[in-house]
């Protein structure tokens, strides 16, 4: 017994040193993590499993690539090591804070991701309080950046894909009639379709039916109708992966014949493999093609990520059995290079560097990516034109095209 | 509203509410023999449907060996939920075998959660099920268009075997009076039994059509189907089979309708509502039973 107590002094003893270490790092918060020795750290902030584990996956590949390209980073002469600190916040809003916390106390200077804007959220105050910059690669939702100086994103955001998809509908298809069918009380379901509505309203055209269905419905078939008897010529269903498999067959199946748009969750094999031949014609954006060889650097990393992939049979099944190359994974890569820009863009800065100065860089960076040129707002989020819209053709995703925002700017 | 519209809401309408009665059949059934309500019957029906993604995908079978395998494992876990769950109950107060039967339904939900995960799995069509067929000027699918007529014709045929065969007779008996039966002479296991045989079945016919056209499964797929079912059963008059059948119509029906004026957020509300309605009203249902049972 006496050996017992003794072995649990020792241990509260040892844990109560190790917070000693934990509070250390957090006086120098206010401050941010200082750069020094001869290694740059960087947080990875993915899930790797949970819901989103498939496509948090994806992205973290993107980053591994990316730091096998740029591995070191020169500052005021010296040559840095970058590492890579990956945790895994499991798709959680409580796993995302103590994964987040966890990076902070191994001393990253800047932290990457996250997929998915839940646990981008929960996890930003973190990051603010430690003055530690985070960069999110496809977590589109406003609130992720919104009132956190130290949160920024390489992708568009939801409002911005309801406009593009509008003046696709609008310009390009000259539709001038349009059904919206959204979440009811979903964020990003709601939000995309009440941009999309605006702006295919100030395009001259009509939504001639705006529907809405719960949470967890199945049955689409009275929306469908409605949809059908207002005669709409396409109709734009922003929602889960999931409900997208259910409305495709229920569509065909009523004979809608309305051209369905969707948004960027839609570039997901399990649609087409599950909804099949009522995949055919759907057209979503996304914020990436492998195909798109209109900049130099993205045909690069296109090739560059799929020998990446390939050199590894292991890399292939983590990247989902293929390797196609994911719009989530370039936006890892390009959160990746634009973080390696703002460090380099510190050489020449007096005085002892931190995290701190990182996130100041950050927010004049300019940096060319494979997604397009990045550049941050006051808010924090890339200042995108563009979003790739591909379509469903042969049970495949097909680039259509690089469709512009007229409308916002 | 068009006419052709309108008769599309109502197809719609009578498909999904012919589901709900095949399904409110298996509760009805259940409390006029045991005065039970079975709380684990939408998780018998989800589990259905597990049993036919393992069939078709994993295993690769044909639709139609696939559809006697849903309808026979269907059966027996409804069977040995019985046996293991409510039969060593059968003395007991009427409490503890509903209590039981909670914790049946939380079992099956979350043995699915652990075995299959909680990620949506599609549910395999069945070629000709899924076709579209186009009637006068309504287009919709085969598994649509036939969903009432099999819910019709399973309930006359429920109906002659209740009325004039022995086993039918055995379980009117029953379902008068436990105990006397059980004197006279009447295997009440082997009625009980035979009872849940129905019930499961019904259920696992329900989740073929249910599945078809909404081809999503997960593990908590069952519990609103079940409870709306559940509605339609005590709508009707828990205990009688007409009345189910016809609670499952109205729901089915006025949850179509009311999602096409645009108020999809209201359809769940309206069920509920409406079970609140008859049990302030009419506890006893549409066509229940006049003794009041206190559950």
């Amino acid at each position: 017994m006496k050996k017992f107590i003794a072995l649990a002094l020792a241990s509260v003893m040892t844990f109560s040193l190790a917070a000693c270490g934990g509070g250390g790092s957090d006086e120098a918060a206010v401050a941010g993590t200082p750069i020094s020795g001869d290694t740059i750290k960087i947080g990875v902030f993915e899930p790797t499993t949970g819901e989103n584990g498939g496509g948090g996956m994806q992205e973290v590949l993107g980053i591994r690539y990316a730091n096998t390209v740029a591995p070191t980073v020169d500052i005021n002469g010296t040559t840095y090591n970058i590492e890579l600190v990956e945790v895994d916040n499991q798709s959680d809003k409580t796993a995302a804070v103590t994964a987040a916390q966890s990076l902070i106390s191994s001393g990253v200077v800047g932290v990457l991701g996250s997929y998915g804007s839940g646990v981008s959220i929960a996890a930003g105050q973190t990051y603010a309080e430690a003055g530690v910059p985070a960069i999110g690669c496809s977590c589109t939702n406003p609130q992720v950046t919104l009132g956190n100086d130290f949160y920024f994103r390489t992708c568009f955001l939801d409002p911005f894909q309801g406009t593009v998809m509008a003046s696709y509908a609008a310009e390009e298809m000259g539709y001038k009639t349009a059904a919206i069918i959204s979440q009811n009380g979903d964020d990003y379901s709601t939000g995309i379709a009440a941009y999309f509505k605006q702006a295919f309203e100030s395009l001259g055209g009509t939504i001639v039916a705006d529907e809405t269905y719960q949470t967890n419905e199945s049955d689409f078939n009275a929306i469908l109708t409605t949809v059908k008897a207002s005669a709409a010529e396409c109709v734009f269903i922003p929602c889960s992966i999931a409900t997208a498999t259910l409305i495709l067959p229920q569509a065909q199946a009523v004979g809608l014949d309305a051209h369905i748009l969707g948004s960027d969750t839609w570039e997901n094999e399990s649609i087409v493999m599950a909804a099949g031949s009522a995949a055919e014609g759907v057209v979503f954006s996304t914020f990436f093609d492998e195909n798109d060889e209109s900049t130099p650097m993205a045909k690069d990393f296109v090739n560059g990520f799929k020998a990446y992939l390939n050199e590894d049979p292991q890399r292939v099944t983590l990247n989902g059995g293929t390797d196609g190359v994911a719009a989530v994974s370039a936006l890892g890569y390009d959160a990746y290079m634009t973080m390696v820009a703002a460090l380099a863009s510190l050489d020449g800065v007096e005085g002892d560097l931190t995290s701190v100065n990182l996130r100041d860089a950050l927010a004049a960076v300019n940096h060319d990516g494979v997604t397009g040129n990045i550049t941050f707002d006051e808010t924090g989020d890339a200042n995108k034109d563009s979003a790739y819209l591909k379509k469903v053709e042969g049970g495949k995703f097909v680039f259509v095209k690089k469709q512009l925002d007229e409308t916002a700017q | 509203m068009t006419s052709s519209a309108f008769l599309q809401y109502c197809l719609a309408g009578i498909s999904i509410g012919g589901i709900y009665a095949l399904i409110a059949i298996g509760y009805t059934m259940v409390y006029g023999i045991l005065r039970l309500i079975n709380f684990a019957h939408g998780d018998i029906f989800m589990m259905a449907a597990y049993f036919m993604i393992f069939a078709m995908v994993d295993f690769a079978l044909p639709w139609y060996v696939s559809i006697g395998i849903v309808l026979v494992a269907t059966v027996v876990l409804g069977v040995v939920i019985e046996r293991v769950a409510y039969k060593p109950l059968r003395s007991a107060p009427r409490m503890s075998i509903m209590i039981s039967a909670i914790g049946v339904s939380y079992l099956l939900q979350n043995l699915a959660t652990y075995l299959f995960s909680a990620l949506p799995k599609g549910y395999p069509s069945i070629g000709f099920l899924t076709k579209s067929i186009t009637v006068g000027g309504i287009s919709t699918s085969v598994v649509t268009f036939i969903t009432p007529i099999l819910t019709l014709l399973f309930v006359f045929l429920l109906m002659q075997l209740i009325n004039h065969t022995k086993i039918g007779m055995a379980m009117r008996a029953v379902s008068k009076d436990f105990e006397t039966s059980q004197l006279m002479g009447i295997k009440i296991n082997r009625v009980i039994s035979f009872t849940f045989i129905i019930g499961c079945f019904l259920a696992a016919t329900g989740s073929i059509l249910y599945f078809t056209p909404r081809p999503s499964v997960y593990p908590l797929v069952g519990s609103l189907p079940g409870t709306k079912c559940f509605i339609a059963a005590v709508f009707g008059g828990i205990g009688s089979i007409p009345g189910a059948m016809l609670g499952g119509f109205v729901i089915g029906l006025s949850e179509t309708f009311i999602k096409a004026a645009g108020y999809s957020e209201f359809s769940d509300v309206f069920t509920f509502i409406l079970l609140i309605v008859v049990l302030l009203f009419k506890p006893t249902g549409l066509f229940g039973e006049k003794i009041t049972e206190k559950v």
